[in-house]
């Protein structure tokens, strides 16, 4: 460990707080309509899409208006990109898009790929410069990263709205939020974003793949692409599906300690951001900050856990006779699968940006983590995603929890259960629940499927070397199942002898069922939150009271913690205890 | 339901159009007119040739020859040496050889893994066997993590500076040239943190190599 590895993330928590405050404020005036700095830019381009759309975008929907907007855009966007995915090599596609050839990836691999997109997830069982065209990449993967992204913020929009709503039963229109969100907050940071990571050697070309020919007589092969416009929206929209295999640990989709840096900047900056506009939009931002405080806590406790225990090295080093400690020269450490120019610190802060987030975009390989280091993404995906969490996800399942922790703490002091104003009851309690639990009984319920049978099994490589082999699995549906997209990669759901995808077939079993999971656990819980922001949109403000348990001080945020905590441990620690836990406490080899 | 049908495909066609085709165009255009050699990957060439990337690791190795002269190959692969005269880049373990750039991938080796150990014996049994001769004092302890173990890409550009330190003795040897020299060739391309703090300083091998090759010519 180092003082620069220590400071690296303290700078990372601070400089995200200065810059999420701003974005959070003009985001709450994007979705109350208000006008802002880029309205006399984007109006006119807004005002256009709504007509050519022919939405009634002044019209409040209720919820279930909105879930249905919502679920038949999904739907929409879902058939879009399985045929573009299927129809890669069709004979309209001209060469120069389609530079290399390559064929479509087998029908099930492009369910679970299509799925994985739509869903926001980003889960890839095919390497993206061996299986997708640039026209793939640009045209399907680029514009799901976009629009799948929105939807989660749309959720979380709307369910402040119920939260706050006065009015009766609307919370928002769908196709209002799901524009606005594009063209006021994605596209802006996007456009901008992309030329800071070509200006630091991010590559954005239509190029074939090079060949070179080194000095001690090789040849090497360089793969080439659009790679800047899809890589900023795969990290603003907290997406994480990599244009290359290797993600954004290929130096071209991340080329030095700074893009890394700033990369990890955009995973975090809408979901903060979101959590300022929740107390803006509520009007008492010390709601907002609490919320913040208690994500901050959490977040900063997993780097902490994650950084010593790679810095610390791997039992197989020690065993191999390595010094791991920090020499002149070199900080040491479990640099198995992680990149010199990120280090160990800028490796361990990434995966623990990127498992809070659903982003699941990765600068390192978490399989090669140390046992502990491998325990804190999945700890972060047992949290269910609500330490910061997705875009939009992230928000709306932390404040399923807060309005858990009300109810709770509502009990503990036997008073009736207020939330800003409103009662809470039955109905909001037990739809919370419902949400709350869909995710893990989705994880658990296809890992158990998944261990437990030959089909399943097949998919792992780590077959027979002790917990690592159960870990890849739970990793793998814990992932899915939380929209994440991270993966312990070993984890296979598709054959590929050759790039281009000649003779390459899924694996059904691991492809279909990751899918369903996704799809189930990332629709599932929105239409039960759309439900919960309609129930408390009808509801009457009664103003707040001596007796009212105020939700915006520490005691409350201490409270949401142990929830939260608490939740994700009675559903995972069995789980957990399995796979990792085991094998950070052995130094035993397999 | 109906509207919404139809509200849906226009959008999602719309949303295509815009973010799909107009905005990844609008960002090559942009970046090609200003920033031509990052898009473009930072091709290096010597002498009219293209002989890589500056961000993208590659092998420093060299084809074993046959007594008749051709490159030996074992299953179809290219059997090959480490060129003593050049800094050796990470151990690269991608399919169809190392430093394969059409085909990224993680090496996946568990951290109690059984072979990730003896693959982590093998490089540093490797590593020792060509540099000890030229730095007699050196110890398996001493060897540098980044020397032994694998990247994340498979495809890193760099090694530490204890690596490149160590390494520096034998190419020196065998150059011919003084260790001063070649560690000032090793300051002048070592990175500094990002942003001061962030991330590791590391020596980019590829212009470290042609470097030393302008300094006193290359094999090829």
């Amino acid at each position: 460990m180092t003082f620069a590895g220590w400071f690296t993330i303290i700078a990372f928590a601070v400089i995200l707080t200065l810059l999420a405050m701003p974005l959070g404020s003009y985001m709450a005036k994007v979705y109350t309509g208000e006008r802002v700095f880029l309205s006399p830019l984007l109006g006119r381009p807004e005002r256009l899409l709504y007509r050519l759309l022919r939405a009634e975008e002044a019209k409040e929907q209720d919820w279930k208006a909105y879930a249905k907007s919502l679920l038949i855009f999904s739907l929409a966007g879902w058939l879009l990109l399985y045929v573009i995915l299927r129809t890669q090599n069709a004979f309209f596609v001209p060469h120069g898009l389609n530079p290399l050839e390559f064929h479509s990836a087998p029908w099930n691999v492009t369910f679970n790929t299509t799925s994985s997109f739509v869903t926001n997830t980003n889960w890839q069982y095919y390497g993206g410069e061996t299986t997708m065209t640039y026209l793939s990449q640009m045209l399907g993967l680029t514009v799901q990263n976009f629009v799948s992204a929105g939807v989660g913020i749309c959720v979380a929009a709307a369910l402040i709205r119920g939260i706050i709503g006065r009015t009766g039963k609307g919370i928002g229109n769908f196709w209002r939020d799901i524009v606005r969100t594009v063209l006021y907050v994605l596209l802006p940071i996007s456009v901008l974003g992309a030329i800071v990571l070509v200006s630091q050697g991010v590559i954005q070309n239509f190029s074939s793949y090079l060949t070179a020919h080194t000095v001690t007589g090789l040849t090497q092969s360089i793969a080439m692409g659009p790679v800047a416009s899809q890589e900023v929206i795969k990290e603003l929209g907290t997406n994480g599906g990599g244009f290359f295999n290797v993600n954004s640990a290929h130096p071209f989709e991340n080329p030095t300690a700074f893009t890394n840096f700033f990369e990890m900047l955009l995973v975090l900056i809408v979901p903060a951001a979101l959590v300022f506009m929740y107390g803006r939009m509520t009007g008492n931002r010390r709601q907002g900050h609490a919320v913040y405080g208690v994500m901050m806590f959490m977040f900063l406790g997993a780097a902490i856990v994650a950084y010593i225990a790679e810095a610390h090295g791997s039992p197989a080093q020690h065993a191999a006779g390595l010094h791991t400690g920090a020499i002149h020269g070199s900080t040491g450490g479990n640099l198995e699968g992680k990149e010199q120019r990120f280090g160990i610190a800028g490796s361990a802060l990434f995966d623990v940006v990127t498992t809070v987030t659903s982003c699941g975009a990765v600068n390192s390989a978490i399989e090669s983590f140390t046992g502990i280091g491998g325990a804190v993404p999945m700890a972060n995906l047992s949290a269910s995603e609500v330490i910061f969490g997705g875009v939009g996800t992230g928000l709306y399942s932390m404040l399923l929890y807060v309005l858990l922790a009300v109810f709770i703490g509502g009990l503990m002091v036997g008073r009736t259960p207020e939330w800003l104003g409103k009662k809470l009851e039955a109905r909001e309690i037990k739809l919370s629940g419902l949400a709350i639990l869909i995710t893990p009984l989705a994880a658990l319920f296809a890992t158990a499927l998944a261990v437990a049978s030959h089909a399943g099994r097949a998919s792992v490589s780590a077959l027979g070397k002790g917990p690592q082999g159960f870990s890849e699995s739970l990793y793998a549906y814990l992932s899915q199942a939380n929209n994440n997209g991270s993966a312990f990669a070993g984890y296979t759901g598709f054959i590929q002898p050759n790039a281009g995808n000649i003779g390459a077939h899924g694996v059904t079993f691991a492809d279909v069922l990751g899918g369903l999971v996704m799809l189930f656990a990332r629709f599932g819980p929105i239409v039960v939150t759309l439900a919960v922001a309609g129930a408390l949109a009808g509801k009457r403000v009664t103003p707040a009271g001596l007796g009212t348990m105020r939700t915006d001080n520490t005691t409350f945020a201490v409270l949401l913690i142990g929830v939260v905590l608490l939740v994700g441990a009675l559903t995972f620690f069995p789980a957990l205890l399995l796979g990792p836990v085991v094998q950070g406490l052995t130094g035993h080899l397999y | 339901m109906r509207r919404d049908i139809v509200t849906s495909i226009l959008a999602i066609v719309l949303f295509t159009v815009l973010l799909g085709i107009v905005y990844p165009l609008v960002i090559t255009g942009v970046s090609q007119v200003a920033f031509p050699g990052n898009a473009n990957g930072q091709k290096v060439y010597v002498n009219g040739r293209l002989v890589g990337s500056k961000i993208i690791g590659q092998s420093f190795r060299r084809p074993v020859l046959e007594k008749n002269g051709k490159p030996k190959e074992e299953e179809e692969e290219l059997v090959t040496e480490a060129d003593p005269r050049y800094f050796q880049s990470r151990p690269s373990a991608t399919e169809g050889g190392a430093y394969n750039a059409a085909a990224s991938t993680f090496s996946n080796r568990g951290p109690n893994d059984e072979v990730t150990k003896e693959e982590d014996e093998a490089n540093a049994k490797e590593y020792l066997e060509l540099n000890r001769p030229y730095d007699t004092s050196l110890t398996v302890a001493q060897v540098p993590v980044d020397a032994v173990n694998t990247s994340a890409s498979n495809l890193d550009p760099e090694i530490s500076q204890a690596n490149a330190w160590i390494q520096a003795h034998r190419v020196a040897a065998k150059r011919g040239l003084s260790l001063t020299e070649v560690d000032a060739l090793i300051a002048k391309y070592t990175d500094s943190r990002g942003l001061g703090f962030s991330g590791e300083r590391g020596v980019n091998v590829l212009e470290l190599n042609l470097a030393l090759d302008r300094l006193n010519g290359g094999t090829h």
